[in-house]
């Protein structure tokens, strides 16, 4: 899948926005989040959006066609949270492997029917690699700076699985993101490295980062450029910022990181800052204007969006984007 | 493809990060690497990682950090230490300190798993240091392969299957195949390799090492030239290895070394900053016999720097001609150069000489005796001078003065004028003094008045004195536990009786902890705690200078940041309740366990043992401790920095010994006893002692009386006086209560003696010995005679010679007054890393902090009665060189740290000892909880 490589030196690439603000539309019940399959499942599991892949495919696919149909060139599988680690949570361990293979599957296929459509716009699946629900290089106890409620072996084996299954079930690229803390996007390097080298294979890898406020670190401390630094170390196609932040307030980060890398740049910020409700309300005009002042500034190759972005802030940010050429790389492969 | 876009050379050049990034590019200054959280290079450090004081190990990353150094290497690389812990446990730490964190780290070892360990636990692009060749090109890959899956950059050695290269074409040749291999098979970024081309010492006197430096500088600007993109690195210290123990040439040979290297190319590197001159303040000559070497520029210019060393060494004992050319001198000088030396040979001739050219005697020693001691002051505080020394220049300057002293008197008015008035004692109930007059001896160099009221001094008496004297300071100092409370006890008082005296802490238990969090909030005035010698001159003179309350402002909020900080930080450790600490006991098996009958049971007294015995086993490391020389004896006599001082010490040392052992000045006696004994209630010991059975070891051995034998009967069950009859006593222990890892136990002393019920007879003992009779006598006479540093050193020979009893007793002890090691045959070192089987702990220390056990030994063996060692009120032992403790002789008995107890304990304990929980609370204070 090394085209896409060809797609990037010819314009700017749309990543799709928000699944679970997608999902909030279909109201989904406990009865509808468990299937037929589910339905005796000892635990709780509405909340649990990576299982609709396996429960609601239709409407995983109806969302993946939505946004492809808004001008999205990229579509993120639904397994953010497809983890061993993550899915502890619902007691879902054993089914990680089938969430990812699913999710991909699925994705995959809508992909190929756009692109069966318009060859000229082919489309693509990343596999979508969240950042667990615990950190490497951060103590959860405050009292015991030397604890780690998980470590770099424990995520190395559970991002492995989970690149493994993306892998078969069909994606294009893998997609490392809202890295709070770099010691666990580490790990999943580190993972991914560990496939590529067993199957002799080579796969697009985009990292993605979290500055979490206005300090302008991440979780675990880092500016841009330590963050930069720290993931460098092994070929990617991409690396950038999403999520926490609204596209205005990523900007200078983005700027920072643009000027130091070789590597391609993403974006997939929030529709703006929460509101006092928890909510997202920067509409795809206001979210249109900011992206493109990094159009205008060059900085980016590939955009989306993150939390609050609906299929109409995809249409919008794909609208101005086509209007400018991507960011040039200072190295050309 | 490449672009001629400077950003993108900007990627070509080693970044490293912690929090921060770090890009080492041509414009960067030399990158300094900070080596102190080294075990291998710092003592210091490795002492605080084996006993897990990490919050101490912090700072020393802090420093490192805050002194400019903009990479740490961790290594963690000893023996007795578990590396991978260690490394996960300081680096987890370490990513919990922002300002720590914010630099790269260097991960150091030599063992890959320890490497890996760190990688793991590191999420900025740290340094491994290092791998190389050595084990052969598959390892190698391997290892590269994965320091580049971590996202690391490294330090490749040029050290290949053969060995370390020592040539420039070995250099280049490993150096090249080593970047061939990383770059073209690994694909190594080419700027994430720091190639090591090994420094080694110059001017060795052997032909071969005549080109290590030009080699190295050679290989550096070779590799910088052909090996695209990668850095040189290297340990600057080595290349001075040859004149450790002369400092100014080995400064001077670092610093040109360093000079040239970096011309060469090399970029990063690790230097101790406090052992390099700047290179252009190295004078002339030096700096051109040093290039001479360093440039291999004459055959003889080994032999050049060598002759021209021993003039800048100045302290060359040998050349006559030196001694003639310094007496050459003006009066001052050769006055300044004696106190300098310590050489007391000329002073009073000189003292004669210069008295006459002024009007008033007085003046000698406000002039001409001062400016040298100022002399000596600024040295030993920037480190040029060690503290056996500074004692020595103390001893010059009292001879001086003692000999000015009737001129003085026959004047009307003449009173010298000090810089200050400073109290000093050994609070109430402790008898310990050594670094207390280590440290008077010290300030009264520097010109202040010292009043010293000596050891065990009540409280009343530090008070009235102070206010009688008018004192400026006062000083505390103690060395056994119940003497922090005292000194708790001593603050409040002041504060009662409206003192406004700083108050400074010093001594072997004392902290910086103990005096700001228990000391420091009752007293208005500063309270600070000084921990060596060197410090106190400082402090003194900041506490006295007339613009001190800034100073004061400092100290005060420092230690109440620090109070905070303790305060939170010591809310981390869990403790379990005693009850399941004791469920978690350590477990011997006792149907298996190996308990050998003593061969003699009872009490035995040694009234006088030949000193030369002792001998062998005195473990030397302490004394040099005691003089503020860090290292491990025999090492230290040889050890860069302070070799010269600690062998110029370990001579005198070695005479005084000899006079002492010679005119038998001191007296070494002993008691000791061994037992039936069985735990009872999980907790304490039962000891039964049969009938008196004293035997007196005439001289040196220890015979068993024909009328004691080991099946005494009868026996009484119950506690008696009768001395007919068996008496049963009972040792207290107590048990950790730190909440430990799955599968360690909860240790208490009595873990080590079968419990009663299991119905199997055990045994234990206890002893006092003492080597300290004669001591006060020796270092009264020596202070009489303006010797402080004889005084100094008989009292710490008096303690060596103690613990050195105390070795040797319970050597006899195990191998035939109890028998249970017959075959034991270990040597001096193995006896000091304690490699024998069976322990000997002491009450007072880690594994039985509780004082009060003394109390139990004096009256089991008649201590007092029979070898006259008494116990003070704070439970120290008089004469302070005597050493008490106990037995235990189970193979899988070892020592251990009580740590901290909790209430449930205490109260517990009170009620064992019969006593209240008031009293029990002031003899375990340091041991209790928050």
């Amino acid at each position: 899948m090394s085209h896409i490589n060809e797609e990037l030196k010819k314009r700017i690439l749309v990543l799709d926005g928000a699944m679970g603000t997608m999902l909030q539309q279909y109201n989904f019940t406990e009865e509808d989040f468990r299937g037929e399959r589910f339905k005796d499942y000892p635990s709780s599991l509405k909340g649990n959006n990576d299982l609709l892949s396996l429960t609601q495919p239709k409407a995983i696919a109806e969302i993946h066609a939505k946004y492809f149909e808004a001008g999205a060139d990229i579509v993120e599988t639904n397994t953010f949270s497809g983890t061993t680690i993550a899915m502890a949570d619902y007691d879902m361990e054993d089914l990680v492997y089938e969430l990812n293979f699913e999710s991909a599957k699925i994705a995959k296929k809508v992909a190929d029917e756009f692109t069966a459509r318009e060859p000229h716009k082919p489309r693509f699946v990343a596999g979508s690699i969240g950042p667990t629900n615990r950190t490497a290089s951060l103590s959860p106890d405050v009292n015991r700076p030397e604890y780690r409620a998980v470590t770099f072996d424990e995520l190395r084996i559970a991002y492995k699985q989970q690149v493994e299954a993306l892998i078969d079930g069909g994606c294009d690229l893998l997609l490392v993101e809202t890295i709070f803390d770099t010691l666990n996007a580490k790990a999943a390097l580190f993972a991914i490295e560990e496939v590529k080298e067993d199957r002799d294979i080579e796969i697009p890898i985009m990292v993605s980062g979290t500055i979490t406020d206005a300090s302008g670190r991440t979780l675990s401390g880092q500016t841009v450029e330590a963050f930069l630094t720290s993931v460098s170390h092994i070929p990617l196609l991409s690396v950038g910022f999403n999520c926490a932040l609204g596209a205005q307030q990523l900007q200078p980060y983005l700027q920072r990181l643009a000027h130091l890398t070789d590597f391609y740049t993403s974006a997939h910020p929030n529709a703006g800052l929460p509101n006092a409700f928890g909510e997202y309300d920067e509409s795809p005009k206001e979210m249109q204007g900011y992206i493109e002042s990094y159009l205008k500034n060059n900085l980016i190759n590939i955009i989306g969006g993150c939390c609050g972005t609906s299929p109409a802030h995809i249409k919008a940010i794909a609208e101005v984007a086509s209007k400018y050429s991507p960011r040039t790389l200072n190295t050309v492969a | 493809m490449e672009s001629n876009n400077p950003k993108s050379n900007q990627n070509k050049y080693l970044t490293l990060s912690g929090l921060e990034p770090l890009v080492v590019t041509p414009e960067s200054n030399f990158i300094n690497v900070g080596e102190r959280t080294n075990v291998t290079g710092s003592r210091k450090f490795l002492r605080l990682i084996k006993e897990e004081k990490y919050d101490e190990a912090l700072d020393v990353a802090r420093d490192q950090v805050d002194g400019g150094a903009q990479i740490i290497d961790v290594n963690m690389d000893e023996g007795m230490l578990d590396g991978v812990y260690a490394m996960t446990t300081f680096l987890n730490l370490i990513a919990s300190e922002p300002d720590i964190s914010r630099v790269p780290i260097m991960i150091d070892s030599s063992k890959w798993e320890i490497i890996e360990a760190g990688l793991k636990v590191a999420q900025g692009k740290c340094v491994v240091n290092s791998i190389s060749l050595k084990e052969g090109e598959a390892e190698f890959k391997r290892q590269a392969k994965l320091v580049k899956r971590y996202g690391a950059a490294v330090i490749v050695m040029a050290f290949d299957e053969v060995g370390q290269a020592d040539t420039y074409q070995r250099r280049i040749d490993i150096c090249k195949r080593s970047y061939d291999i990383l770059v073209n098979e690994v694909k190594f970024a080419p700027q994430d390799i720091i190639f090591d081309p090994n420094i080694f010492p110059v001017a060795t006197g052997m032909d071969e090492h005549r080109k290590n430096a030009t080699d190295f500088f050679d290989a550096t600007k070779w590799i910088r030239e052909n090996l695209p993109y990668a850095n040189v690195s290297g340990g600057v210290s080595n290349v001075s290895f040859s004149f450790r123990g002369n400092n100014v040439v080995r400064e001077a040979i670092n610093s040109a070394f360093l000079y040239h290297a970096i011309k060469s190319g090399m970029n990063i590197g690790i230097v101790n900053p406090t052992m390099l001159e700047v290179y252009d303040e190295i004078p002339k000559d030096l700096l051109e016999h040093v290039e001479d070497v360093l440039f291999d520029k004459r055959d003889d210019a080994t032999e050049r720097l060598l002759d021209f060393a021993e003039t800048v060494k100045g302290t060359s004992k040998e050349k006559e001609a030196t001694v003639l050319e310094w007496r050459e001198k003006p009066i001052q000088e050769r006055i300044t150069y004696s106190l300098v030396k310590g050489l007391d040979t000329f002073i009073i001739e000189d003292i004669e000489e210069i008295r006459q050219t002024f009007d008033r005697p007085i003046e000698v020693i406000e002039g001409p005796l001062m400016v040298g001691m100022n002399v000596v002051g600024d040295l030993f505080g920037s480190g040029k001078m060690f503290l056996p020394q500074v004692v020595k220049s103390a001893r010059v300057m009292k001879k001086a003065v003692a000999y000015l002293q009737p001129f003085i008197e026959a004047e009307k008015d003449g009173k010298q004028e000090f810089a200050g008035k400073i109290l000093m004692a050994t609070v109430k109930g402790d008898v310990h003094d050594i670094g207390k007059n280590i440290v008077s001896v010290v300030l009264a160099c520097n010109n202040y008045e010292i009043v010293d009221l000596g050891v065990m001094v009540p409280p009343e008496k530090i008070i009235q004195t102070a206010i009688k004297e008018q004192v400026d300071i006062i000083g505390l100092s103690g060395l056994i536990t119940p003497s922090l409370d005292e000194m708790v006890y001593i603050s409040k008082e002041m504060e009662r009786q409206g003192l406004d005296i700083p108050l400074m802490i010093g001594g072997a238990t004392t902290s910086r902890a103990h005096s700001a969090v228990k000391i420091a909030p009752h007293y208005n005035n500063t309270v600070i705690h000084v921990n060596d010698a060197s410090r106190a001159v400082t402090v003194v003179g900041d506490l006295l200078n007339k613009d001190n309350s800034i100073y004061k402002l400092k100290i005060r909020e420092e230690y109440d940041k620090f109070r905070d900080q303790f305060l939170s930080r010591t809310r981390k450790k869990e403790y379990i309740s005693i009850e399941e600490a004791r469920q978690n006991k350590f477990k011997i098996d006792w149907e298996t366990t190996e308990i050998t009958k003593p061969n003699q049971l009872g009490v035995q007294v040694i009234e006088t043992l030949d000193l030369n015995k002792l001998v062998d086993f005195i473990d030397w490391s302490p004394f040099f401790r005691s003089w503020d020389l860090h290292g491990k004896y025999p090492d230290i006599l040889t050890d860069e920095v302070v070799g010269t001082q600690a062998t110029e010490l370990f001579a005198d040392a070695k005479k005084l010994l000899q006079k002492v052992l010679d005119e038998k000045l001191l007296k070494a006696k002993a008691v000791f006893g061994l037992f039936e004994a069985n735990t009872v209630n999980h907790d304490d010991i039962e000891v039964v002692k049969l009938v008196e059975t004293t035997e007196s070891l005439g001289l040196d051995s220890a015979r068993p009386d024909s009328d004691t034998n080991n099946n005494m009967s009868p026996r009484a069950e119950s506690r008696g006086s009768n001395e007919n009859e068996s008496q049963t006593y009972k040792f207290l222990s107590l048990r950790q209560q730190l909440k430990k890892r799955e599968g360690k136990p909860n240790f208490a002393l009595a873990d080590f003696i079968a419990p009663k019920d299991n119905r199997i007879q055990d045994y234990m003992g206890c002893f006092c010995v003492t080597t300290g009779f004669g001591t006060k006598e020796l270092a009264e006479q020596f202070e009489a005679e303006n010797d402080d540093y004889n005084s100094i050193m008989i009292k710490a020979l008096a303690d060596r010679l103690a613990e050195a009893f105390a070795e040797y007793l319970h050597k006899e002890v195990r191998v035939k007054h109890w028998g249970y090691a017959q075959d034991e045959n270990l040597t001096n070192d193995d006896l000091i890393k304690e490699s024998y089987k069976g322990i000997r702990p002491a009450p007072g220390y880690p594994a039985c902090p509780d004082h009060l056990e003394k109390k139990t030994i004096w009256k089991l063996l008649k201590v007092e009665e029979r070898i006259g060692v008494v116990l003070t009120e704070s439970l120290a032992m008089w004469p302070a060189a005597s050493v008490s403790g106990y037995y235990f002789a189970n193979p899988e008995a070892k020592y251990f740290g009580l740590g901290k107890i909790t209430q449930d304990q205490l109260e517990d304990y009170a009620k064992r000892r019969g006593i209240s929980i008031e009293e029990a609370e002031k003899w375990l204070s340091p041991n209790l909880t928050d």
